[in-house]
């Protein structure tokens, strides 16, 4: 399993209600239930994914989190988990709004594009970042709004939501992000995982 | 009609209380079962049929020497593996394969029950069916699952029995039958109930049915069982052994034939007042409305797990109406799982050869087995 999944299943209790928005193949989920006896449900977009999470008996459920997530009422779950998807969505101010009305605690992930190639790209080269974790072309992205880590943070400073605890994943190293720290973990992580509370 | 002399059947002695009020008892319920049911008792799946099935789900139906209506999923190694699970289907009530019906012969006058028959509901075939639990002294089955009129009946059994079913699959079905379905269905009864032959009800099997009626209600709901673009890939505007159009009104068109053909055959195998009572019940089903309108109520006690399927070209019972069941379900935290199969062979797509589905089913059924016996989830 992923480095960054086994963060996110440290963030969790046991014995807690899970929805992991964006489920995948239902790897993480997997792993919860086993290791962690939650309670856990699942929200995929993709039929291929969503069929491999049925079939392995996961509560998932075709659907996309700008849509779906309304019919989940009011701080129905524990946990909700966003991962790497948060870019993708037409509205993300929208679709965080909804995994904290529908969580008592969010963990949320984003690719981070303040990393120093995705800023030497761009500096250098001049053209749009293509690195291992964004591997597309801007004209194929389905990333529609790239955010850094330091972008994530004010969003949440703005917004009033309170952040519990910042990890940085870097490769395989991890570390905590902190306001000290934080231009220069901004510099040099390749993916932020938050665990927010309203 | 030795083969008839073969049907499995139990006699439901005490009194059932059907939904117009009217009291029935002593009255038959035919059945069929594939695959054994274990010491333990746990590997029990209830099947229910659609509106013009029975209980021959899988192999040879013994009565019409066809292959059983669900023989794609249900069988030895199959989404419904009969080497695990014990299969339990059986005919509803108000059906002409062997339970209570109006084709059942009234022993007084000693002809068809025909209109005289009650009218049911899908609330009553379920509560006549759950005498099968006793019967075979099941605790707790291990799944129910059915399409279409299938799936209602799963709906209304777990909301009469939240307890009694580790897994439910409803499948291509409602939780509250459309205007649209019921203006179709109310096609085919007018289309049987304008045959002279009808005769208020009361015809006589043996002499004349009111078989162009019936043929005529098949071939309009086999219509809304496909899809637009399964037709016009499947026949398009081919004729039917010959090349030209013969300006007359013979199935000059495959389609035509193809229609009128169908219509035939289930004359043969399907009683008219059978047709009229089951559609009927299909009618009259709204889950929704029996919890004055708030779904979840229907499942308030429930812990089953629920896995609810549509498909992409299912008109008839479209993706909506599916995930109006699964909506109701996530708002009381229940465990769902829900995906819509992409296929062109529309409402008719769970009883056909559609591998994804099949396999989805099979894999889920396996695996949610095993971890009930494993981990006790």
């Amino acid at each position: 399993m992923k480095e960054e999944f086994k963060i996110i299943s440290k963030f969790i209790e046991e014995k807690s209600r899970v929805l992991d928005v964006g489920c995948g193949d239902g790897i993480l989920m997997e792993y919860l239930s086993k290791n962690k006896v939650v309670d856990i449900r699942g929200l995929e977009i993709s039929k291929e994914k969503v069929k491999k999470c049925l079939s392995k008996g996961l509560a998932v459920i075709e659907g996309d989190a700008e849509n779906d997530l309304k019919q989940f009422p009011d701080l129905s779950f524990d946990y909700v988990i966003l991962s790497q998807t948060l870019q993708a969505f037409m509205s993300p101010e929208k679709v965080i709004e909804n995994l904290l009305r529908v969580g008592k605690k969010v963990i949320v992930t984003i690719p981070n594009f303040g990393h120093w190639k995705v800023r030497l790209d761009l500096l250098f080269k001049g053209e749009m970042p293509v690195t291992k974790n964004l591997p597309y072309q801007w004209y194929n992205t389905p990333n529609l709004h790239m955010c850094t880590i330091q972008d994530f943070y004010n969003f949440c400073n703005n917004k009033g939501i309170n952040i519990y605890k910042t990890i940085s994943l870097n490769g395989e190293k991890i570390s905590n992000i902190s306001n000290s720290n934080l231009k220069y973990k901004n510099l040099i992580s390749e993916l932020g995982i938050f665990l927010l509370e309203k | 009609m030795s083969n008839l002399n073969k049907m499995k059947s139990i006699l439901i002695e005490k009194t059932l209380k059907l939904d117009c009020g009217k009291e029935i008892s002593n009255f038959p319920l035919a059945y069929e079962t594939y695959g054994n049911l274990n010491e333990k008792k746990d590997n029990a799946i209830l099947i229910f049929h659609a509106l013009t099935g029975d209980q021959y789900a899988s192999g040879i139906n013994p009565i019409t020497k066809k292959e059983g209506w669900w023989n794609y999923a249900v069988g030895p190694g199959k989404s419904f593996d009969t080497d695990k699970f014990f299969v339990i289907c059986a005919n509803v009530i108000g059906g002409c394969m062997g339970s209570y019906g109006p084709g059942t012969i009234d022993p007084f006058t000693k002809k068809p029950i025909g209109t005289n028959f009650p009218v049911i509901t899908i609330n009553d075939m379920v509560n006549a069916q759950y005498n099968l639990l006793d019967y075979f002294k099941i605790e707790k089955l291990f799944a129910v699952a059915g399409g279409s009129m299938g799936g209602m009946q799963v709906l209304q059994f777990v909301s009469n029995f939240p307890n009694k079913a580790r897994v439910a699959i409803p499948i291509a079905c409602t939780a509250s039958h459309s205007a649209q379905n019921i203006a179709f269905n109310e096609l085919g009864r007018q289309a049987i109930m304008s045959d002279s032959n009808w005769k208020e009800g009361l015809y006589d099997e043996k002499s004349t049915n009111p078989d162009k009626g019936l043929a005529v209600a098949r071939m309009a709901a086999h219509i809304t069982y496909l899809s637009k673009q399964g037709l016009q890939e499947k026949f398009g505007r081919n004729l039917q052994e010959r090349s030209d159009l013969k300006f007359g009104f013979d199935a000059d068109f495959q389609i035509e034939s193809y229609l009128r053909y169908q219509g035939s055959v289930f004359v043969d195998r399907f009683d008219a007042n059978s047709y009229l009572y089951i559609t009927r019940a299909m009618d009259y089903f709204d889950l929704t409305k029996q919890f004055n309108g708030n779904l979840s109520k229907a499942f308030k006690d429930t812990k089953t797990k629920f896995f609810v399927i549509s498909f992409t070209s299912d008109w008839l019972y479209p993706t909506s109406e599916n995930k109006d069941i699964v909506i109701a379900l996530n708002a009381i935290g229940a465990d769902v799982g829900f995906v819509e199969i992409k296929t062109d062979k529309g409402h008719d797509s769970f009883l056909l050869d559609v591998p994804d589905f099949l396999s989805t089913i099979k894999n889920y059924l396996n695996t949610t087995y095993s971890n009930i016996n494993e981990r006790g989830i």
